[in-house]
Formats: C-alpha cells, structure tokens, sequence
C-alpha cells in the first residue's frame, strides 16, 4: 500500500507545502519541533483540514479538497498511536483493546485479540484499567487498540517521547514487531535518531514546513541537510556472528568484523546498527595498537566540506554506507579522495543499545520471533 | 410515627416527592443536551441559549411563574394547543407544579453537567473518533461514562431545588391542597394561621431531612462512580 500526501496549509507566521509518497513499510516524518510533521499527521488523520491537499492510500481518497472530499476521522480506518497514548480511563484494558474493533467492518477484522494480546505481551493486563499501567504498558494497549481497529494505515505520532529510556528500550522492539508482522503500513513521527535508524523503510525529513530529504534511512541520516552535520549517522547492516565470554558479541558486516556490547539476537540474526558520524576516526593504513576493537575498510564514496572546520567522508562498505564526522584539517593532511581505501576505527562503547535494532528492508528473512 | 404528620401534611410531601422526582427526571436528557450542546459544539446564537438556560437563576421567581402561567394557562398559546391537541392541562395540576420545579432547576442541572463534560479531555474523544466511532457514538461511550459523576451531582442538585421551589410554583399552579400543595406551599400556609408555626417546624425538619438525604446520596453515587472510572 502506498500513500501519498500533498498539502499545503497556512497558520500564522508558518505554512507547510509538502508532497510526499510513501511506499509500503514504516514511514518516518523525521524532524524538529515546529518542522510540520504533526500537521501531517493530523491531517492524515482528519483532526485537521488543510487549505488544499490531497491525501489517499492506494485509491482510496481520504482527502480532495479540489474535489471536495473530506472524510470525517471516524470513516478513515486509521490506527492512531498517540504520544501520550489516551486509553479510555473508564474502560479496562480487554475493553479499550475491543473498542476499536466494535466499529470496524466485519472483514477488517484481521487480527485476532489472541494473537496481539500474545504479541505486545500485555495478557495479564486484561482485565486491569488504564490507571493501574505504567507508561511502557499504556504505550503497548496503545499499540493493540489500533491495531486491532483493522486499519488501513497505523499513525503513530512520537509514540515514545513521552517514556523515560528504559521505557523506550521495553516499547520499540515492539514496534518493529509491528513493522516485521503485520502488513499495514505505518506512518511514524519521530525526532529521534535512534528511531528512525531502527524503524524506518523511508525517512520524510522536515524542515520549517518542507521536505528536505526523502529516501531509506542510511540515505537520510547521513544527509547534512537533513539531521545537520552533528546529527549525521549511518546505518550498518551486520550479522551476529557469536557472543563472546567477556560480555561482547562479535558481528560480521562487509568491511570486517564489529564488536559491540553483548546483544540478546542470536546467532545468525541480521541487525541494523547506527554509528554516529562524530564516533567515527579515519585512518588511511590499517592502524594498530589502538585500544578500539572494531575497524572496518571500505573505499571512500564521497567527500563533502562543510562550511567550518568540518567535513564528512562517506565510505562504501558492501552496499552500506558510513560516514565519519572529521576535520578538513584531516582531510587535507591525509590528502583524502574519493577512490582511496581507507579504515574507519569504531569505539565498541560509542554504540548505545537503543541504536541496535533488527534488519528489515533487505533480503535476509531475519525476522524477530521475540523481542531483542 | 404515620400519626406524627396529618394526612394533608404527608400530602403535601408526598406531592413534593413526586413533583420532584418527575421534573428531574423529564428534564434529565434536554438538560445533558443543552450541557453538551454549550460545552462542546459552535453555532450561531449559543449566547443567546446559555443566556435563556439562565434566566430562571436570575430572574425574581414570581416572573417565571407568570411567564409560565401567561405561556401554558389555559389562555396561553401552548396551554390552549396542548389542552385542545392532547387533552393536557398543565395549569393548577400537579404536573404543572413539575413543569414550574424543572424549568426553575433547569439552569443548576445543566451548569454542573456542563462543568463535567468540559472536564472531559478532548483528546479522549478525538482518539474514539479515529478508531472509528461516530460523533454520536464518542458521546455515547467516552464522554458520557466520564461526565456520570456530575450528570449524577446535577441531577441531585435539580431535585434538592425542585423540593425548595415556591415562588414560580404558588404564582403559575397556586396553592391547592392535594393538588398543588408542595411542602414549601405548605409551611407558608401554616405560617399565615396564628399559631401554625408549631406544625410549620416539624415540616421544615422533613424538609431538612430529605435534603441531607438526597445530598448524602449523591457524594456516595459520585464518589462509587468516581472510584470506577478511576479504574485502579
């Protein structure tokens, strides 16, 4: 399924002109406070008319404002995951998970109560309320009751803002579950990182009302345009090769072996794994007697200057891409260009657990079964 | 105990009763519809109705009661169709008594559930609203449940004013025993006899007691629903 957006919206002293297509998978609007993406969202979702604009998934026209179609929120079969989740106080879990579900037309009726309850793990919640769950179960019912709407298209906007880390850490895998296991496609809003690399297929990056880069993450992350130069990551796709008796897990990707922190994937399993640009160092030979483990080779695709010190080089490694944050100074004393084979040393510890998340968007069927 | 008070007297309460109890309950869905109608939807001349809805609060109770009398006597225009229509006859019966109680607790029913459906978060409603349910159907099942604690404390309040009203009522149905006769028509009626302030005081104490009564009740009806909504 396919949808598409084109909008364009004024409100005092800020307007938002976009026009987006996304394909199939987890699309994330990508982007500040105050970029646009909520409107989007919001207009997607019926809660706001936009002065013109068009929004339809596949042939299915939510919105023409040329052609005066505006269908109310309540006929857009839409799967809304809110920030601060609003589950219905006055209902149990079992019944807020329903509630959906009551309206939704008889073949909608795809997912089965069992079968979610059994992915988002929330079984022994059922019969509880909304107020006697913590944030991480609230975000998981959440999750359940839109899904269990039969929608044509799940909205979840900045789902886990709201949670502390450890919150974060227990509701993301589940996401990617959805992701991986069910087939409705997902528009995400998100201004973190850490999010996009892990979830996204596509990433709509925004910026005071407009699109400045569209495309899959690895892309996206990398674009200063986009995330800014201190923002820059790459997305590495590497495979778990075995865990390591002192706490470490030994991955494989196509510029040579990495190693991270120990990893609950098992063996065999296909991660994406972000690095920052900033934690990346260049070295032109393969350098030794560093205390860093991991260092991978790849021939330099690209090299752009920026505007101060700083400059980005992007090497190929395989079809990933990695991009390393260092000095013009640097590049000019290693008299880098594009071509060179270079090494690019990675910290272990500069890779945090919220960056790992599992592979999806290539062809390696390492799907998840539970969550990392 | 039945000896304590004459026949007429617990009459009197009895009408009370029923004339409070049916203008509450009659008044109950115009006064959710209206509440809700101020609290949550846009259209033009909704100062004006909020304005009408309060009038009763305002105005000296004798002029309701003549407006009343003026509008559904057997002279006024709804007075003469209902009589000549549906064979309805409001003035000077007992269900004009029920007409004057409600239109007179009206505004105090429809401010506190008005209070308690703004209270209701907006985002609850727009979040059933996406998961598919009509506008009716959000009112139905999210914005009513979450508002019963003051639908409830309303309705209370309508009643424990229906049971006190006398102006409205003695101007627009008179003070007619067995007919019109509330409690309050009736203590005011002893007090014009030298020396009825004897049997006066032992009906305001029945007076006093069915008011504890109905405002005990509805603090253990909200806090019960409260508790449940509450959900922990």
């Amino acid at each position: 399924m396919t949808l598409s957006i084109r909008l364009t919206h004024a409100f005092a002293g800020f307007d938002v002109d976009v026009d987006v297509t996304a394909p199939p998978g987890v699309t994330v609007l990508f982007g500040a406070s105050g970029s646009g993406k909520t409107t989007l969202v919001h207009a997607v979702a019926g809660l706001l008319r936009p002065d013109r604009g068009r929004i339809a998934v596949d042939d299915w026209l939510l919105l023409d404002t040329d052609a005066g179609r505006n269908l109310p929120p309540h006929r857009r079969r839409l799967g809304y995951i809110f920030q601060e989740g609003r589950l219905f106080p006055h209902l149990t879990v079992r019944q807020n998970l329903l509630y959906g579900r009551w309206f939704a037309p008889r073949d909608a009726r795809t997912e089965s109560l069992s079968r979610v309850v059994e992915m988002l793990g929330i079984g022994p919640l059922l019969p509880r309320r909304p107020g006697a769950l913590s944030g991480g179960e609230k975000a998981r019912v959440a999750i359940g009751r839109a899904l269990l709407a039969g929608p044509r298209l799940i909205l979840a906007d900045e789902p886990l803002a709201a949670l502390d880390e450890a919150r974060k850490a227990e509701v993301l895998p589940y996401f990617e579950r959805l992701r991986d296991e069910v087939s409705v496609p997902i528009l995400y809003v998100s201004h973190a990182t850490a999010e996009v690399a892990r979830l996204a297929t596509t990433v709509v990056a925004l910026r005071g009302g407009r699109v400045v880069a569209c495309g899959p993450p690895a892309q996206v992350l990398a674009d200063v345009a986009a995330v800014g130069a201190r923002g820059a990551s790459s997305v590495l796709t590497a495979r778990v090769v075995a865990h390591d008796a002192d706490g470490l897990t030994a991955l494989d990707t196509a510029g040579g072996p990495l190693w991270l922190p120990r990893l609950g994937a098992l063996p065999g399993r296909t991660l994406r794994v972000r690095i920052a640009a900033q934690d990346v160092i260049l070295s032109r030979d393969r350098p030794s007697g560093l205390s860093a483990l991991s260092i991978l080779s790849g021939r330099i695709a690209d090299i752009r200057l920026g505007d101060g010190p700083g400059a980005l080089v992007t090497l190929a490694i395989g079809d990933d891409r990695l991009t390393a944050r260092i000095t013009r100074r640097s590049v000019e004393a290693l008299a880098l260009a594009p071509g060179q084979t270079c090494h690019a040393v990675i910290k272990t510890v500069a890779v945090a657990p919220e960056d790992i998340g599992s592979g999806q968007g290539r062809d390696d069927g390492g799907r998840l079964t539970g969550p990392l | 105990m039945a000896d304590w008070l004459s026949p007429a007297e617990w009459q009197a309460v009895a009408l009370s009763l029923r004339v409070s109890f049916w203008a509450t309950l009659v008044s109950l869905p115009f006064g959710i519809l209206v509440a809700h109608a101020l609290a949550r939807w846009t259209f033009p001349g909704k100062q004006i109705l909020n304005g009408l809805v309060h009038l009763p609060l305002i105005l000296p109770p004798v002029v309701t009661g003549y407006l009343l009398l003026a509008t559904f006597g057997r002279r006024g225009y709804v007075g003469q169709f209902l009589d000549e229509w549906f064979g309805i006859v409001v003035a000077f019966r007992w269900t004009g008594a029920a007409l004057a109680a409600a239109v007179m607790a009206f505004p105090l029913l429809v401010r506190a559930i008005r209070l308690a459906i703004e209270a209701v978060d907006p985002k609850l409603e727009q979040a059933a609203a996406t998961l598919g349910a009509s506008r009716a159907m959000v009112f139905l099942t999210v914005t009513l449940p979450l508002c019963l604690p003051g639908i409830v404390a309303g309705a209370i309040l309508a009643f424990a004013k229906a049971m006190g009203e006398f102006g409205a009522t003695i101007t627009f149905v008179s003070n007619i025993p067995g007919q019109t006769q509330t409690l309050p028509s009736a203590i005011y009626t002893f007090l014009q006899v030298p020396g009825g302030q004897g049997d006066a005081a032992r009906l305001v104490v029945v007076a006093i007691v069915i008011a504890m009564a109905a405002l005990l009740l509805s603090e253990w009806i909200a806090r019960s629903v409260a508790r449940r909504i509450a959900g922990t």
